[in-house]
C-alpha cells in the first residue's frame, strides 16, 4: 500500500505500470483475485458510458435546475466551430451528461463522489479513440486514476461536507489528469506533477449547492474539472513541473479544506446558494416545507 | 499522518449508484442498510436525527429516501429508492425525521433509533465521502466499524457458550477475526455480534452460523 504520491511513484517502478501496481495492492489489501478486481473495474466503466449516452440523449432534473446542457454542447460540437479543440468539447460535454444524469438520480459511478462523477468518466470517454484505448487500457485508466484517488483520499478528503468542492471536483481531476499522462505515455513522475498543478488551481474551491441541491453549480464544475485535467496533462506531458511537490499540494488542500468554515462546506448556507436568485430558487423548490 | 480511511480502490472508483450523492444518497443508503441489519428484523417506528450538512442538505440530497430504502434493504444502486417513503408507508413503518443544530464528531452524521414493540436500538453511522461509511455508536456504546473492511453482522439469543460457537465456526474455515464487537439488549434476550475479518469464505461461512443454535440472522457485508 502507498500512502503519498511520492511512495506511489517509487513503488510504480516496480511494476510495469500504476494500474498493475494498484492492482496489486488491491489483490493484497481484499484478498480479492485479480479476475474479479478487472471485473468489478469493468463493471464500473460500463455504468460510466451509459450514464454518457443517457445524458447526452437528454434528460432534466426533478425540480428542471438541470438538464439539456449535454445536447446542446452535443448539437454545438457538431458545427465544427467550437473554439476549443473537440477533445475538450467532448470531455465537457460528457462530464456534463453524466451529472445531469446524477442530478436526475439516474445510475452514475461514483468517482471519486456522485458530485463529481462526471469528470473522470468525461475525460476518458473524450480520448478514448483518439489515443486508441483497448477495452483493457481504459480499465487500466480507471486503475490508474484510483491509485492517485486514494492518496489524496486518506491524506486529504474526498467529501465536500469535509473539505469543500476542493475535495470533489478537485480531486476527480487531479486523478484524471494523471491518468490522462498515463494512457498517452507519460511516466509516474509526469502523472505525479499533473496532479500537483491540477490541485493548485481547484485549492480553496467551495461547495455552495443552490437549495442544497447537486445541481447547480455541480454540473457546471464537473465540465470545467475535466477540461483543465486535460490541460494540466499536456502541461505536464510537456514537461513542466510543480514548484511545490505534489504531497505538499495535496497536505495544503487538506489544510484548506479544515479552515474553510462549515458555509462553504455542503451546506448550502453561503456562496452561490445565498445570492438573491440562488435564496429564491431553494424557496420556490422547497417552499414552506423547509425545515 | 491522519488515520487511513480507504482501503480500496473501489471506495474511490465506484459504487454504482442512483444519484445524486454519494455522500448523501449513497452512503446514506447504506447507513440505513446497516442498521437494518443490525435490528434484525423490520422496525415498527423509525426516528432519523441529522446533524450539520445531514441536517441542512437532507432532502435536496435524497437522504431521507436513502436512509429509509437502505432500512428496507435497498442497496445505493436500486432504482426503488425513489419510492422508498412510499413503500415503507405502505408496510406500515412510521419515519420521522428530526433534523438537529447540535454539532457532530463528523459534518454527515445521522442517529437512527428503530423501535418494534419493547424493542428499542440506536445507531450512529457517519457518511465520509465517495460513500463510505462509518458506525460510531451503538446502543449509547462508542464504536468504530469501518464498513470498508469485511463485516459480519450477527444477531443472537443471549445465552452462554453462543460466541464460543461462532468463533469456532470461522476458525474452521481459517478466517481471521479482526475486531468483535459483542452487546445486547437485555440479560437473555438478543445479542449483536459484529466481527469484522480477513478474507473470508463468505458463503460456507453465513451458512454454517444460520445452522448453529440460538441464531436469528447472519448479514455480511464488504
Amino acid at each position: 500500500m502507498f500512502y503519498t504520491i511520492k511512495e506511489l511513484v517509487k513503488q510504480a517502478q516496480e511494476y510495469s505500470s500504476i494500474a498493475e501496481l494498484m492492482i496489486a495492492t488491491e489483490m493484497e489489501n481484499t484478498g480479492r483475485s485479480r479476475e474479479k478486481i478487472v471485473a468489478l473495474m469493468e463493471k464500473n466503466l460500463e455504468a460510466m458510458e451509459q450514464s454518457v449516452r443517457k445524458g447526452i440523449a437528454g434528460v432534466t432534473s426533478i425540480t428542471k435546475l438541470t438538464g439539456g446542457a449535454a445536447p446542446k454542447l452535443d448539437k454545438y460540437l457538431k458545427t465544427g466551430n467550437a473554439l476549443c479543440g473537440d477533445t475538450v468539447v467532448k470531455a465537457a460535454r460528457n462530464a456534463i451528461a453524466v451529472n445531469e444524469v446524477n442530478a436526475q438520480m439516474g445510475i452514475i459511478c461514483a468517482t471519486p463522489t456522485a458530485g463529481s462523477a462526471g469528470v473522470l468518466a468525461g475525460v476518458l470517454t473524450a480520448v478514448r479513440d483518439k489515443l486508441e484505448l483497448s477495452r483493457y487500457r481504459q480499465v487500466e485508466f480507471l486503475f490508474t486514476a484510483g491509485a492517485f484517488g486514494l492518496v489524496i483520499a486518506n491524506s486529504s478528503s474526498i467529501s465536500g461536507a469535509e473539505g469543500g468542492c476542493q475535495a470533489e471536483v478537485g480531486s476527480a481531476s487531479a486523478m484524471a489528469s494523471a491518468a490522462l499522462v498515463t494512457a498517452k505515455g507519460g511516466t509516474p513522475e509526469q502523472a505525479a506533477q499533473a496532479v500537483a498543478i491540477t490541485l493548485k488551481n481547484m485549492m480553496g474551491l467551495i461547495c455552495d449547492p443552490v437549495a442544497g441541491l447537486v445541481e447547480v453549480p455541480c454540473v457546471k464544475r464537473n465540465a470545467m474539472g475535466a477540461t483543465q485535467a486535460l490541460v494540466s496533462a499536456d502541461m505536464a506531458l510537456a514537461g513542466i513541473t510543480s514548484v511545490i511537490p505534489p504531497d505538499e499540494v495535496v497536505e495544503a488542500m487538506h489544510r484548506v479544506g479544515m479552515q474553510m468554515p462549515s458555509i462553504f462546506k455542503e451546506t448550502a448556507e453561503g456562496g452561490l446558494a445565498t445570492t438573491p436568485t440562488g435564496l429564491k430558487l431553494a424557496k420556490e423548490i422547497f417552499g414552506e416545507k423547509k425545515n | 499522518m491522519t488515520e487511513i480511511r480507504f482501503h480500496s480502490v473501489f471506495d474511490i472508483i465506484g459504487p454504482i449508484m442512483v444519484g445524486p450523492s454519494s455522500s448523501h444518497t449513497a452512503g446514506a443508503a447504506r447507513i440505513g442498510k446497516v442498521v437494518r441489519s443490525i435490528f434484525g428484523e423490520q422496525p415498527e417506528i423509525v426516528d432519523i436525527y441529522l446533524y450539520e450538512s445531514f441536517a441542512k442538505t437532507y432532502r435536496g440530497h435524497g437522504t431521507d429516501i436513502a436512509l429509509v430504502g437502505g432500512v428496507l434493504g435497498m442497496d445505493p444502486d436500486d432504482e426503488r429508492l425513489h419510492d422508498s417513503l412510499k413503500i415503507a408507508h405502505s408496510l406500515g413503518i412510521k419515519v420521522f425525521f428530526i433534523p438537529k443544530k447540535d454539532k457532530a464528531s463528523h459534518p454527515n452524521t445521522v442517529k437512527m433509533v428503530l423501535t418494534k414493540g419493547d424493542k428499542k436500538m440506536s445507531i450512529t453511522g457517519i457518511s465520509i465521502g465517495g460513500g463510505n461509511i462509518q458506525i460510531s455508536e451503538l446502543n449509547g456504546f462508542k464504536i468504530s466499524l469501518s464498513m470498508g473492511t469485511p463485516t459480519f453482522i450477527i444477531v443472537q439469543k443471549d445465552v452462554p457458550g453462543i460466541i464460543a460457537h461462532i468463533t469456532e465456526v470461522l476458525s474452521k474455515v481459517q478466517t481471521n477475526i479482526g475486531t468483535m464487537t459483542v452487546t445486547r439488549e437485555s440479560k437473555g434476550e438478543k445479542a449483536i455480534t459484529i466481527i469484522e475479518v480477513d478474507s473470508p469464505q463468505i458463503n460456507s461461512t453465513v451458512k454454517q452460523l444460520l445452522q448453529l443454535d440460538d441464531i436469528y440472522s447472519v448479514n455480511y457485508f464488504d
